[in-house]
């Protein structure tokens, strides 16, 4: 058996395999919750339901898709140039702990200046925290799978030093978390009394300025041609090194600003816990976009909801959380797979 | 064909293979017989369906049409595997070899099971060594093919086909890499290979290798068998018509008077890099209105040369002077050679030529984006791009679905047309044309050099890179020889013979510390 590449894909290909590779989650997914003792399509019905069957269930899964949505696109942009950044949960904590050093307690600015500079301050301790990595990467060639990887180790252990030392909650009892933002350091709900915050809406500004930029800008051409080619980018003149260079600044700010979104929009504190694995996640939910900013934002709902839905469904059928887990890999691996398949044919011997 | 010629029995017969890549005939209904012992060459221009046949041959294609026998018994389409059973070694011209291995684990590396790799060393080391001598072909078995030239490295992969007791050996190529001296210990290796029963196939587009090898001559032509002959009763020029038949018309420029320099070399000398020697004190000027030619084997510092002039790599010594003598210096680069008007056509046109997923219209303007009317502000005009690319299209007769089209669909002659018109188009004053007719159909051939020299009238300076020296004698006004880095001096149109030439390609007639 080996691979012939398909030269101009039909329709019927670049469409139906990627249903075809959602349906045979849905069915593994399915054959789980058989396994585990519930009714097979009951369980995906629940978790649909969970996710988007109420309003209440709607808007947690709106907040959920938020700060994936903004490491969907700092990952997406990364990968669009073969900037393989893989640390976006280092980055996000980053932008949280700005949000929270200039937000926290008394802040020293007040007024309308104080929620454009936390998240202009968030985005810049993103950008520079991938900005090392990438030139490591350019200048040494250092692998910066590796370096942005180890890194957010070293940002976690770092944020936890910090909550345990100085910037720990004197009123806290004890926990490890930092002080509460003060009110005006909080990001307004989009519609009172609803409970979702403009960070979501900031997500969709921002996708579709990724978008734009991309699509329609000389240095999104250069991202691009330098992912795609980077040899033939340097011989067209393009300044390969400083395009990798934006390109991290803009990926780490991206990834920043779900610290600061999660932070300032949601738990206006921060814990060790604030991220359970967003930037991670980033990947799966840029890979399924096939890095296309606006697709970002469908797939992030997507793995939002799986989530959500699972954790209801959970309560529901009985059946562990875990299979959400599961959804998502399969998801991801089918979906590979089904892209794999629209640009290349199996040929038999 | 030559059936009925004496010899030793037949190991190899191909019957009426057929070959389609989508509308182009690769191959059709080609027939070819080996016998033991024997060495064919396979001659024919770039593109005439060498390598699909062997390809073919080697079950990495199926053909359309057509069988395959060895020793009698047809081969399974498709598959190397029983390519390799039956008895046939493959030498590709590009190396397949582990780099970070030694020889000697490469050339176990396939052929034993894993565990003879550390088993049976003793025994596989003295086997090599046999081998090796039996052939004439020497290797440390322990260096790493990393540190290996590229003449070592072929002479590995001969082993590694030896030692798998291959009986029919293919080789594609084998001295487009290869310095003069190589070829000539490579040729010395394949006589004695034949002589002790070995059957060759030796794919070419050299005359005087074929001359050198063969016992026997097959000429593809667009894809078909154009003629054969037995290498003792024919002599290059009948073969060289065979070839190339007699619809090609080489165009002959009219004469013209040199003009200024535009850009020129002045005593640059730049590093080796990996077994291809760097330039050596190189002098070479470019004047308006002339095509400079660039004779030499491959990999003798052309590479190095081009890039100069493409502004992708600056002099270590020396210096490149600009229209006017002004001095390229420290900011030379490819954006600093469009500016100062030099047209680039790459020596590999899917690596540094297009972006093969960008479309038409990105690729159109991959090299002036940045200007308007492709961009204003950092923001790009897709309607620009397009209009460049349509009127690259129609200009240029570039055969595509249309400007949103990936590049990737089209074939080589197309992208071709596409870079050479993006490198015309804001009207250069220096062109660089670095292989520019490699692998490409008669037609798209002859479109591409009416270009070059309409270019050459309009008063622009091109420096054609071929390995081609018919295409370098036909084209050019002025003639330098490259060898080792060394560059001879100009020879006016007509004052060298081609035979002439191939000597100072094989290194001859250089002052050495010139």
């Amino acid at each position: 058996m080996r691979l012939e590449p398909i030269p101009a894909p039909g329709p019927a290909r670049r469409f139906g395999l990627p249903a075809l590779a959602l349906a045979a989650t849905a069915a593994l997914g399915s054959l789980l919750a058989l396994i585990a003792g519930a009714e097979p399509f009951g369980v995906l019905g629940l978790i649909a339901k969970g996710a988007f069957g109420s309003k209440f269930a709607l808007l947690e899964t709106l907040n959920r898709a938020t700060p994936l949505i903004f490491t969907g696109l700092a990952v997406a942009v990364a990968f669009r140039a073969r900037l393989w950044n893989i640390g976006a949960e280092a980055q996000l904590y980053a932008g949280a702990l700005m949000a929270v050093l200039i937000g926290a307690g008394t802040p020293a600015i007040s007024g309308p200046f104080l929620l454009p500079f936390m998240a202009l301050a968030a985005m810049l301790a993103g950008a520079l925290l991938l900005l090392g990595p990438a030139l490591l990467k350019t200048r040494l060639g250092v692998d910066e799978v590796v370096t942005t990887l180890l890194l957010n180790f070293i940002m976690l252990l770092f944020v936890s030093m910090l909550l345990e030392g100085p910037l720990k909650d004197p009123m806290g009892m004890g926990w490890p978390k930092s002080e509460a933002l003060a009110r005006e350091a909080r990001l307004p709900r989009i519609v009172e009394g609803l409970r979702l915050h403009w960070g979501f809406g900031l997500a969709l500004i921002a996708a579709l300025l990724v978008w734009l930029l991309q699509s329609r800008t000389t240095l999104g051409f250069e991202m691009r041609a330098v992912g795609e080619n980077s040899a033939a980018a340097r011989y067209a003149g393009m300044p390969v090194e400083r395009t990798i260079a934006l390109t991290a600044l803009l990926s780490g700010g991206l990834a920043a600003l779900a610290g600061f979104s999660e932070v300032s929009g949601l738990k206006g504190n921060l814990t060790l816990d604030l991220s359970p694995g967003f930037g991670y996640a980033g990947v799966i939910v840029a890979m399924l976009a096939l890095l296309h900013p606006l697709g970002v934002v469908l797939s992030a709902l997507f793995v939002a909801g799986v989530f959500v839905g699972a954790d209801s469904m959970s309560r529901a059928a009985g059946v562990p959380t875990y299979i959400a887990d599961i959804l998502l890999a399969a998801a991801l691996l089918f979906m590979s797979l089904a892209i794999l398949l629209t640009r290349f044919r199996v040929a038999r011997d | 064909m030559s059936e009925s010629e004496g010899g030793g029995e037949i190991v190899l017969a191909l019957r009426g293979i057929t070959k389609r890549f989508g509308p182009t005939l690769a191959n059709e209904r080609i027939d070819l017989t080996l016998r033991r012992g024997e060495a064919v060459a396979l001659l024919g221009e770039n593109g005439a369906g060498k390598t699909t046949l062997m390809n073919i041959l080697f079950g990495q294609y199926a053909a359309d049409e057509g069988t395959v026998e060895v020793f009698g018994r047809p081969l399974p389409p498709g598959r190397p595997r029983a390519a390799l059973e039956a008895g046939i070694g493959m030498v590709h011209q590009h190396f397949t070899l582990a780099e970070n291995l030694t020889v000697l684990e490469n050339i176990l590396l396939g052929a034993a099971p894993l565990a003879g790799l550390s088993l049976g060393r003793g025994a596989a080391r003295a086997r090599l060594a046999a081998l090796s001598a039996e052939y004439g072909l020497k290797v440390e078995p322990d260096a790493r093919v990393a540190a290996l030239t590229v003449g070592e490295r072929q002479r590995v992969e001969i082993l590694k086909a030896l030692w798998r007791d291959a009986c029919i050996l293919i080789l594609d190529e084998p001295t487009a890499v290869l310095t003069p001296q190589e070829a000539e210990a490579l040729f010395a290796t394949l006589r004695r290979a034949a002589a002790k029963g070995l059957s060759l196939v030796f794919i070419s587009h050299k005359l005087h290798e074929v001359m050198a090898v063969a016992n026997r001559v097959v000429v593809l032509r667009r894809g078909r068998v154009a003629g054969a002959a037995r290498v003792a009763e024919t002599d290059a020029r009948r073969l060289a018509a065979m070839m190339v038949g007699a619809e090609v018309e080489r165009p002959v420029p009219a004469p013209r008077a040199p003009g200024e320099p535009l850009l020129s070399l002045d005593k640059v000398s730049t590093p080796p890099s990996g077994a291809r020697p760097g330039l050596r004190r190189v002098s070479l000027d470019l004047r308006a209105g002339t095509i400079t030619g660039l004779a030499g084997v491959s990999g003798n510092g052309q590479a190095a040369l081009a890039a100069l002039v493409a502004g992708a790599a600056r002099p270590a010594e020396g210096r490149i002077l600009l229209a006017g003598g002004r001095e390229a210096g420290p900011g030379w680069s490819p954006r600093a050679a469009l500016r100062e008007g030099v047209g680039r056509v790459p020596e590999d046109r899917k690596r540094e030529g297009v972006v093969a997923d960008f479309t038409l219209a990105e690729n159109a303007m991959l090299e002036e984006y940045r200007a308007s009317p492709f961009s204003r502000f950092g923001w790009l005009s897709r309607r620009a791009a397009r209009a460049r690319a349509e009127a690259l299209i129609a200009e240029h007769d570039i055969r595509c679905p249309g400007p949103e089209a990936r590049i990737r669909l089209l074939s080589g002659g197309n992208m071709q047309k596409l870079i050479l018109g993006r490198a015309l188009a804001p009207g250069p004053r220096v062109i660089l044309a670095d292989q520019p007719a490699r692998g490409l159909d008669v037609g798209a051939v002859a479109a591409i050099h009416a270009k070059l020299l309409a270019a050459r009238d309009g008063g622009a300076a091109i420096l054609l890179i071929s390995e081609d020296l018919d295409e370098v004698m036909s084209l050019s006004d002025v003639i330098h020889v490259i060898s080792e880095g060394r560059l001879s001096p100009p020879f006016a149109r007509g004052e060298m013979s081609a035979a002439a030439l191939g000597l100072r390609m094989a290194g001859e007639g250089f002052a050495d510390a010139a």
